[in-house]
């Protein structure tokens, strides 16, 4: 397990990368949703992977009994998850919104606020 | 006391927008309540100055944590600074929205967006935790989204598709970095990453490379060199309010964030950084600047000066001496306060004459003597012509880079304030002195009501030129506090004893 999911981490970055690079606002979306996928796996598996013990101390004891995992890269997955899925809806309806506004699916038409603005004749 | 201090300037933005959310309906009653928060702001940033000056560093733990552990809010001179700059330009953007922005969008949660955003601004300057920086840097993008695609134009979609795509990746790079020093150190306390980066480590070279992930995050956020193109792609599509308050502020909280990292946590690999910040700082200024020049809009010309500026800022860290540490200091708050104030300016230009384009523009000068004062005394702060505020800036830099022999990159810097001087000349000769070229004469007609909006325009532009002054024509007070400033981040013994309670 501990030796497969850093392939699946390296290989859902390349994915996402792969995808942002298109110019397909389809792909884009896909892309960006992907790299949030691999972010919050690798927060999660260099947390170190300990599998059965969870963080809760039981009531007679004041300290948690070995092995446990380490509860603070699962708070901070979970913020990040939230913070991510909140962005995503943003950047699909923004997406969508482009899409109704431009008519266009490729990024390449979206090109003129980089333009100069052409000299008056 | 001293702990509601630290706390005011987040809980003030938080629950004046809670309060607007209430008063949806009523844009007046929102305005009341926002201008209000921002007057609070102030005062509470201004008390918190005073009160870290005299007291040293101020701290405290949420929910009473002991360190380490706790969520840590520590505020030191050069956070203090931060939002200090940050919510005077508030207040002049909450002034100028009121009449400057159009009713529509005022209607749509822009008061409560932008004091989230101030909120966001507080929170990255003041928090002590690196995971809580990194939900802080996104509640400000999430906002700053939002502001950007407001009232959605097709040249504002257009730039905020741009923007929210490259600000997800530096996220995601800013959380990959996180996890990492996180799998190196158990900690993310920056206090304790600080002790901890000072002890003899087992993985230097993996703390390097956390480093990176840290500067493609803040450098994409910063818009340095290779990293910068969403700037001016995406600054100068929203109304003037909105980009003057995004363009003067994000970009360096961004660099905020870079200076506390590289300065406390990421410090032991200096033989790779200071000379690749150096390059990145020549680059950065010289490409901003030559991109400005070839520019024909008053807005875009601005866009591409704020990555020069940046470089400026690198400049210090890449120096990394006192004096030089206190110059990019005193120069991001010289910037954030003259870079908002030309963008208004800009504005007032554009809602007396309906356009940005310098070639349409001109003759300002005969009509508005007072406003090319105004602009005269930002325009040339940005170059830095004594005895105006940004030379002290670029003087301290210089001085820094003199003394530790970086004399390329000083170099480069004075060229880079000559071509600056070009390029506000241009806008000068451009906007303000030719003669108006014959337009449409229905255009020039403007009713009685609109002028007086317009004259009401100036009062954030003098209240900022005010501070502009201040700091430059009387620099000593502003010059010693950025150098206590730098020392307490060079010492960083100070503020890992002051959050660690050692």
């Amino acid at each position: 397990m501990e030796l497969i999911l850093p392939f699946l981490i390296g290989i859902l970055f390349a994915a996402s990368l792969y995808l942002i690079l298109h110019r397909h606002f389809f792909k884009l979306i896909l892309g960006l949703i992907i790299f949030g996928l691999a972010n919050n796996l690798f927060v999660f598996v260099i947390g170190r992977l300990t599998r059965g013990g969870s963080a809760i101390i039981p009531q007679e004891d004041s300290v948690a009994t070995e092995p446990f995992a380490d509860p603070v890269p699962q708070a901070l997955l979970l913020t990040a998850i939230v913070i991510g899925f909140g962005i995503q809806a943003f950047a699909i309806v923004l997406i969508k919104r482009v899409y109704q506004a431009f008519g266009t699916n490729d990024l390449d038409d979206m090109n003129s606020t980089d333009q100069i603005e052409e000299q008056e004749k | 006391m001293n702990h509601l201090l630290l706390l005011l300037p987040l809980l003030i933005p938080l629950y004046a927008a809670i309060l607007c959310l209430f008063f949806w309906r009523y844009v007046k009653v929102q305005q009341y309540i926002a201008v209000l928060a921002q007057a609070g702001l102030l005062v509470s940033t201004f008390l918190l100055l005073l009160e870290v000056n005299t007291n040293g560093i101020a701290t405290t733990q949420i929910g009473n944590w002991p360190a380490p552990f706790g969520i840590t809010l520590a505020a030191d001179l050069f956070s203090c600074l931060m939002v200090l700059t940050g919510s005077i330009v508030g207040m002049a953007i909450h002034l100028f929205s009121i009449k400057g922005l159009d009713r529509g969008r005022q209607t749509f949660g822009y008061y409560p967006i932008l004091l989230l955003l101030q909120l966001g601004i507080g929170g990255v300057c003041l928090t002590g935790d690196l995971f809580n920086m990194f939900v802080w840097f996104e509640l400000l993008l999430i906002c700053c989204f939002v502001l950007i695609a407001l009232g959605g134009t097709k040249p504002q979609l257009e730039g905020a598709i741009k923007y929210v795509t490259i600000n997800l990746l530096a996220s995601g790079f800013l959380l990959t970095g996180i996890g990492l020093v996180y799998g190196i150190t158990g900690t993310l306390n920056l206090a304790e990453l600080g002790l901890m980066a000072r002890a003899p480590m087992t993985h230097p070279s993996m703390v390097t490379l956390a480093g990176m992930f840290f500067l493609v995050a803040f450098g994409t956020k910063a818009a340095i060199f290779p990293l910068f193109f969403w700037l001016p792609a995406s600054y100068h599509t929203p109304p003037i309010a909105i980009s003057s308050f995004i363009a003067g502020l994000l970009t360096k909280v961004g660099m905020y964030a870079m200076i506390r990292l590289f300065t406390l946590v990421f410090i032991q690999d200096k033989g790779l950084m200071l000379p690749l910040f150096t390059v990145l700082a020549g680059l950065t200024m010289v490409i901003g600047v030559l991109g400005a020049a070839s520019q024909n809009d008053f807005r875009k010309i601005l866009s591409f000066h704020i990555v020069s500026q940046i470089g400026y800022m690198l400049m210090g860290l890449a120096i990394s001496t006192p004096l030089a540490l206190a110059g990019s200091i005193y120069f991001i708050m010289h910037n954030v306060l003259v870079k908002t104030n030309l963008f208004l300016i800009s504005g007032v230009v554009a809602h007396r004459h309906g356009t940005y384009a310098l070639k349409k523009l001109g003759s300002v000068y005969l009509q508005h003597p007072f406003l090319s004062l105004l602009f005269f005394i930002s325009a040339f702060s940005l170059a830095g012509i004594p005895p105006f505020s940004g030379f002290w800036g670029k003087f301290m830099l210089a001085k820094a880079g003199f003394e530790a022999d970086y004399f390329g990159l000083v170099l480069t810097s004075l060229a880079v304030s000559l071509l600056t001087i070009f390029s506000m000349t241009k806008i000068w000769n451009e906007v303000f002195w030719k003669r108006k070229p014959e337009t449409d004469p229905l255009l020039e007609v403007m009713t009685e009501a609109d002028l007086r909006v317009n004259r009401l325009l100036h009062l954030p532009v003098v209240f900022l030129v005010v501070f502009i002054l201040f700091i430059g024509v009387y620099a000593e007070p502003t010059v010693a506090l950025a150098q206590r400033a730098a020392e307490q981040l060079l010492n960083s013994e100070m503020y890992i004893n002051a959050v660690l309670k050692r």
